[in-house]
Formats: structure tokens, C-alpha cells, sequence
């Protein structure tokens, strides 16, 4: 199998998997029972939540655990919303976001937000420009994604975050499911955070928000304090536990594991641009972990199909929109239908090995010549 | 490796009849501490030498700075004892840890613990000094005002020579006087008490009271926080949970508000009494400081201390707070003693609370308490969680 979907999920790295097993094994208790169980489940819970803390350079009352980023995300935005209510009703995102974000926002809309989406540059970043002159006094929030999921381009989120700080009453989301295990993170300018425990080879069910201090969130889960005052829930400690496993695992050699990719994410781009007709949508400085392609004339859905009878699985637009015909994040950088319509992505990880790219090449020009001979071309 | 780390006794080379006992308790108390490092300790009457892996320097000399009972340590070459043989390393000495390029001064210092070793310690320093003079030009002889202390200690099988001391932390050997309980609050003062009282030699062992659910399980979490902070000094210990909820609440309802305090305080060390003679304590340990509130003024600490004959010692008493706050960032207690939780001492504050209680008064009123019953029913419950200063890797294999 060759496995190039790596950020719709990522497989489980098998030391997580011990860490959760040990834990529902030997932890029983609920981490909020008052008893010498509760207590074990408790301290396990706490210092699970102190490494996420740490390694992501906050404190650790300052992390929110999450059923993923979708939730992380929500609450995030509806939390601010809800909680700063008085402040104002406008709020600034961008088209790049995952749904996640622009559904959360369309639904505010009917409840009399107006949503306005912050201009891109020609290479996918955001326009600083257009960002200072959409803000507004009664701008509430900005949400702007760390790496985009289906194209990787990246957003300079510090600087962004630096330019926000100027308008103390603004409140800065990022949501950073795909950043997080890929590229360095610093939250030093950021409000909340945003990522998740699958795209990090951990387990499916965990993510969080990064939630600094002094910023108050209203809950949207009710029913007391659990973890946090700000999601109820019983504690998931096992999750915990794994979620932070996972992050600390994921970080390891992180600088040899980020260039053996862009290693990998180069070999590929050389390769394609022998190819006709093929176009090349991430930009070259977006993650490399992420690469975005339109294959003219060949229906995304078709080439996916295709290259699974050979035990390949890439993905066509991300996994959570993939009902939709048309990529909206390329039509929003490329401004061209026909490549929005035909967009595909391959996800790249430190697991994938040389071998894969060489048989994902060899296979991938193969198929595409025979879709291509079918047509009459 | 010809590097051994090399330990000087702290205030215990006074204590003649009992030298055996506190070196012997430092010998240990330096082994719990150094035992994953791999490392070979010797000793004699008057210094320890800790062979070790170099690797390991930099956490090793950490470790010993966090141990009671050292005057000062060094890094000390180990040779054989013969002036040539000193002369050497001597030349290494200098090379490995001089900048030779610059200009020093310095002193030559000879001990002989072998008094029969010729020549004498004088005539050695001439002998060395003279050798440095001739080796290093940029080395000047001054004898008051140096900036480098060669330290040549001589003895009978291998000498040292060392030229850095770091200081140590002084006091006495943890466990050498015996067992103490701490009352541990979650605040400021308790934490920087209970160092103190380490410093001294003291065993100790912490007593929190909690009075769930008016105080939160973070409340205990921080003291356990503290704890951890205070094993790094005091080796494991045994954090004691008091469950006081019931008789606090029974104080509230019973006893009018400004005594509260005064009563409650009063119960806590008919506890503490207790429990020194469960956990074989002979002193109880606080953080009360004169005058810092109203429980701590002279007539509070009359009417409270009389319910116990067990020694109560109160190292911070007479400490400012800035002095003690300075400790606690020392010992890096500061940052986690002030998260805003509550504990018991905390809650249900009267607003004006006695600051010149009546003996009388406090008994009259606990008469009307059925106190003894639930003292012994919080005995029968109490909570005892260990405590190591190496706790961070207890989740070593899940996280």
C-alpha cells in the first residue's frame, strides 16, 4: 500500500496506541470522581494536559482537550462569539478555511453576523493590506488558518497575530490542524489555537484549543467544569494521555523529518512538471508536506479510483467536503474553474518512503496515459 | 577518567561524637540522589569523591548543589601522589580550564592530610608556583590578591588538584535529626518553612487539610506541585491529606465568626498532634510568621499552641515577607504557591477575626463541638500519597 493521505488522517503511531491501552487498562476511574481512582485518572489527566501546555509553549491552564479540531474550532469561534457578545457583530475569515470554520461562520450569519472574507494574494497568502482595512471597530474575531488542508499554503500567523495586536479588542483565531507535527509553531501573537490528535499519528476522537489567557470562551457544551470550566464532558484521560504522547512523539527530529519531506514533495514536483497538462496549484512555498495538482480533462474522482486498483490513495479536495464538485480553496487561489474542478492531493509524511514515490510516479503516469488514450486524446 | 567530583562537609565537621552518622547519612542521601548517573562515591573523615561518567557533569553538579550538608564542592584532577606526577596535571589543569591567552593571578594552596609526605606543605607551594611561573608566562604570582586558587590536596594513595569551588547548600544531612511534620498550605510561606527545616537535618513528612468541596482538587494538585518541589531537597516524603471538610464546616456553624480561625487553627493541631505520634514526628513545622495575620500574632499563638506539647517550630516566624518570598523563588516554589486555589484556611474567612482570642472563650466554645468524634473519624480517613522529587517520570511509559 502507499499511503499519500496523510492529512486527512495519519496511522497511529504504535507507541500512542501502547500509552492508550495502558491507560484504560490501569487508569479506571473518572478523572472528576473524588475517590483514590478518580484521583490516579485525575493526576494522569493533569500532566497530560502540562506536557500538550508545554510543548506547545503555553501553560496549562491555557489548554482546552476537545473530541478534535472541528469541535476546537467551533468553540473557539462560537465561545468568542457568545462570550464577547457586546463587542460587536463582525467577523473576519477567509475563503481557505476548512469547512469547519466557513459553515460555523455561515451559520452566525443567520443569526445576524456579517462575515466578511479578508482578500488572498496571488500566492495564497492573505492580504495584510485588505486585512487593516476590513477591520473595524466592531470587528469581534479574525480566524485565518495556520496551513490550508487542501493546498498548504501557509499563513505568516505571527505576523498577522502582530498586526492584531494593535486592535486590543479583536480576538485572533488560528486554527492549526494541519501546522501542528509539520512546521514550527509559536503562539506568542496568537488568542487560540486550534489542532487535533489524528493528523499527528495519534488517535482519532482528541484535539484542542489553545485558549490564552486573559480570553474567556462561553462553553457550548454544558454541564459544569470537567477538564476546563469552558467543555463538559467526562475527561477523556486515556485520549489525553495518547494526545499527548503523540505531540511529543510527532516533534521528535522535527527537523530531519520536515526535510526528508521536502526531499520527497521536490522529487515529485520535478517529476510532474515533465508531464503535459498538468498544473501544479501549491505554491512553492507552501508546506511541503501538501501538494495540490489539476490533472486537465481527467475528473479528480476518476484518478483517485484509478490509482486505489493499485493499492494508492491520495485524496481528491479534503476528506470532510469531498460530496462537493469543486474545490473551492483552488478556484479562490487560482481563479480558474477548470482547475478547481480537477484538483487532487497528495499528502506526504516522514513514514512515506522513497520506494512509494517511485511507485506512485511509475503508476500515476501510467494511469493518467491510459485515462487520457480511453478519451481519444 | 582522571576527573572525580570532590565534597567538603558542611557545618557537621563541628559535630565531633556524631561525624560517623552524619557522613554516613550525606554518603546516603548523595547516592539516592546521583543513582541513575552511574557513579562510584568513596569517602573518608573529612571528604567525599565522586568518580562519574562526564557525560553526566552538568546534572551531577546540580544534584549535589540541591543536598543539604555540603560546605562546597569542585572538580578535582585525581593523580598519584608524587611531585611529578602533581606537576602534570598541574599542566592540565591549567590548560583545560584557563583561557592561557589571557593574563591571571594567582596562589598556590597545598593541604597534606599525609603529614609524612615530603616535602611540607609550604615548601609545595613554592615547588608548584614555581612550576606554574616557568609554564604559563601569562600566570603572576600574587599571594593576596589573586584570581585563580590552585588547590593542591595531598593524601596518602591519590592527590587532587581543583582551582573553582562551587558553594554548597549547607546545613545538615536530611535525616540526621529525625522526623518532622510539615503543615503544608498551598501558600507562600509553608513551602520556604519546610525547606528550612530540611535545611536543618529534618525528615520531614506534609500534612495538607482539605476541605473538599469547598476547596478544589487543583488546590491539591498545587501542594502536590509544591511537594514534589520540596522532595527535591527533603528526598520522598509522604504528603498526609487531611479530610476536614466535616469539622470545619461544624466551626462555621457553631462558632461565632471572629473565632473561627482561632478554633479552626485549634483543631488543626490537636490533628497535627496526632499525627506527628502516627508518623513518628517529633516536631510539627509551620509557616506562621509573627504579626502576618490574625492568627499570628503572640496571643493567637498562645491560645492556639496550647493544645499541644510537641514542639512547634516556626522557621519563617520572624522572617519578612519579601525575605520569604525570596526564598520561595529560590526553591521555585513562588510561581505554583500563587495559583489562585483555595484552601482551607481560606475559606469561610470571617471578616474580622480575633486578634486577641481568650483561652477561656475557645474552650467554652468547643464545648459545643463534638470535636473528638470527628477528629477520629478524619483520622480513620486519611489520604497518603508518596512523594519523590523524581514524580515528573512516574508517567515515563504513557506519556
Amino acid at each position: 500500500m502507499v499511503y499519500l493521505d496523510y492529512s486527512a488522517t495519519t496511522p497511529v503511531n504504535p507507541e500512542v496506541l501502547k500509552s492508550f491501552e495502558k491507560v484504560v487498562r490501569e487508569y479506571p476511574g473518572n478523572a472528576n470522581s473524588l475517590h483514590k481512582l478518580g484521583m490516579k485518572s485525575f493526576h494522569l489527566l493533569d500532566a497530560s494536559c502540562k506536557q500538550v501546555a508545554s510543548l506547545m509553549g503555553v501553560s496549562k491552564e491555557e489548554v482546552i482537550f476537545t473530541s478534535g479540531a472541528s469541535e476546537a474550532n467551533n468553540l473557539a469561534i462560537v465561545g468568542t462569539v457568545l462570550k464577547y457578545k457586546n463587542r460587536g457583530k463582525h467577523l473576519l475569515t477567509t475563503k481557505l478555511e476548512h469547512s469547519s470554520i466557513l459553515e460555523t461562520m455561515v451559520f452566525l450569519k443567520t443569526l445576524g453576523y456579517e462575515i466578511e472574507y479578508i482578500n488572498l494574494l496571488p500566492n495564497g497568502k492573505i492580504d495584510l493590506n485588505d486585512l487593516q482595512n476590513k477591520l473595524r471597530d466592531d470587528t469581534l474575531l479574525v480566524s485565518i488558518h495556520h496551513v490550508n488542508s487542501e493546498i498548504g499554503i501557509k499563513q505568516d500567523v505571527n505576523e498577522i497575530g502582530k498586526i492584531l495586536k494593535q486592535y486590543p479588542k479583536v480576538i485572533f483565531h488560528v486554527d492549526g490542524t494541519q501546522a501542528v507535527g509539520k512546521i514550527p509553531v509559536s503562539l506568542e501573537n496568537i488568542d487560540l489555537y486550534s489542532f487535533s490528535s489524528h493528523k499527528i499519528y495519534g488517535l482519532n476522537g482528541i484535539g484542542a484549543l489553545i485558549k490564552k489567557r486573559p480570553i474567556e470562551l462561553e462553553p457550548i457544551i454544558h454541564g459544569g467544569k470537567s477538564q476546563t470550566i469552558y467543555r463538559s464532558g467526562t475527561p477523556t484521560h486515556a485520549l489525553s494521555a495518547s494526545f499527548a504522547k503523540a505531540l511529543k512523539l510527532v516533534l521528535e527530529d522535527f527537523d530531519n523529518k520536515y526535510n526528508y519531506v521536502l526531499k520527497l514533495n521536490k522529487r515529485i514536483r520535478e517529476f510532474l512538471e515533465t508531464m503535459n497538462d498538468i498544473h501544479i496549484n501549491s505554491p512553492i512555498d507552501s508546506i511541503p508536506h501538501i501538494l495540490n495538482i489539476s490533472v486537465k480533462g481527467i475528473k479528480p474522482e476518476t484518478i483517485l479510483h484509478a490509482l486505489a486498483e493499485s493499492d494508492i490513495y491520495i485524496s481528491t479536495k479534503t476528506a470532510c467536503s469531498s460530496d462537493k464538485s469543486l474545490s473551492l480553496s483552488v478556484l479562490e487561489l487560482t481563479k480558474n474553474a477548470d482547475y478547481a474542478r480537477s484538483s487532487i492531493r497528495i499528502s506526504l509524511s516522514f513514514l512515506t518512503k522513497e520506494e512509494d514515490i517511485d511507485y506512485f510516479l511509475k503508476v500515476f503516469k501510467e494511469k493518467i496515459n491510459e485515462l487520457r488514450f480511453m478519451k481519444g486524446e | 577518567m582522571n576527573r572525580v567530583i570532590l565534597i567538603k562537609y558542611g557545618e557537621l565537621t563541628t559535630k565531633k561524637g556524631n561525624r560517623k552518622i552524619f557522613i554516613n547519612t550525606l554518603y546516603s542521601n548523595i547516592l539516592k540522589k546521583l543513582k541513575d548517573l552511574d557513579v562510584n562515591i568513596s569517602k573518608d573523615m573529612s571528604r567525599m569523591y565522586i568518580e562519574y561518567d562526564s557525560t553526566n557533569q552538568e546534572i551531577i553538579l546540580k544534584k549535589i548543589g540541591e543536598i543539604f550538608g555540603i560546605h562546597a564542592f569542585s572538580i578535582a584532577y585525581k593523580t598519584e601522589t608524587n611531585i611529578d606526577a602533581l606537576k602534570e596535571m598541574l599542566n592540565l589543569v591549567l590548560k583545560e580550564n584557563l583561557d592561557l591567552e589571557k593574563n591571571y593571578t594567582f596562589k598556590v594552596e597545598t593541604k597534606r592530610s599525609d603529614k609524612s609526605f615530603s616535602p611540607n606543605s609550604l615548601e609545595c607551594n613554592y615547588i608548584f608556583g614555581e612550576h606554574i611561573l616557568k609554564n604559563f608566562p601569562n600566570l603572576k604570582v600574587n599571594v593576596h590578591d589573586y584570581q585563580v586558587l590552585v588547590n593542591v590536596e595531598i593524601r596518602k594513595d591519590y592527590s587532587y588538584i581543583y582551582l573553582n569551588e562551587y558553594t554548597g547548600l549547607g546545613g545538615y544531612p536530611v535525616g540526621t535529626l529525625g522526623h518532622g511534620l510539615l503543615m503544608l498550605s498551598g501558600g507562600i510561606d509553608s513551602p520556604v518553612a519546610g525547606y528550612l527545616a530540611i535545611k536543618r537535618g529534618i525528615k520531614l513528612n506534609l500534612v495538607y487539610f482539605e476541605a473538599i468541596p469547598h476547596t478544589s482538587l487543583e488546590a491539591r494538585n498545587k501542594v502536590i506541585e509544591l511537594a514534589k518541589k520540596l522532595a527535591i531537597y527533603g528526598g520522598d516524603m509522604k504528603l498526609i491529606v487531611v479530610p476536614f471538610t466535616k469539622l470545619q464546616e461544624e466551626i462555621y456553624k457553631k462558632v461565632p465568626g471572629n473565632y473561627s480561625i482561632t478554633i479552626m487553627r485549634r483543631m488543626m493541631y490537636r490533628i497535627m498532634e496526632k499525627l506527628t505520634k502516627r508518623f513518628k514526628a517529633l516536631a510539627i513545622i509551620n509557616g506562621e510568621s509573627v504579626g502576618q495575620v490574625a492568627s499570628q500574632t503572640l496571643t493567637s499563638m498562645n491560645v492556639i499552641n496550647s493544645v499541644t506539647n510537641i514542639p512547634v517550630i516556626r522557621p519563617v516566624a520572624c522572617l519578612d515577607k519579601l525575605e520569604i518570598i525570596e526564598i520561595s523563588k529560590k526553591i521555585d516554589t513562588y510561581d505554583i504557591s500563587i495559583l489562585p486555589y483555595e484552601d482551607c484556611c481560606t475559606i469561610f474567612v470571617p471578616k474580622h477575626p480575633i486578634i486577641n482570642p481568650n483561652l477561656n472563650q475557645c474552650l467554652e466554645m468547643e464545648k459545643e463541638l463534638d470535636y473528638e468524634t470527628l477528629i477520629a473519624e478524619i483520622l480513620d480517613n486519611l489520604l497518603v500519597i508518596n512523594i519523590s522529587s523524581s514524580m515528573e517520570n512516574i508517567y515515563e511509559d504513557i506519556l
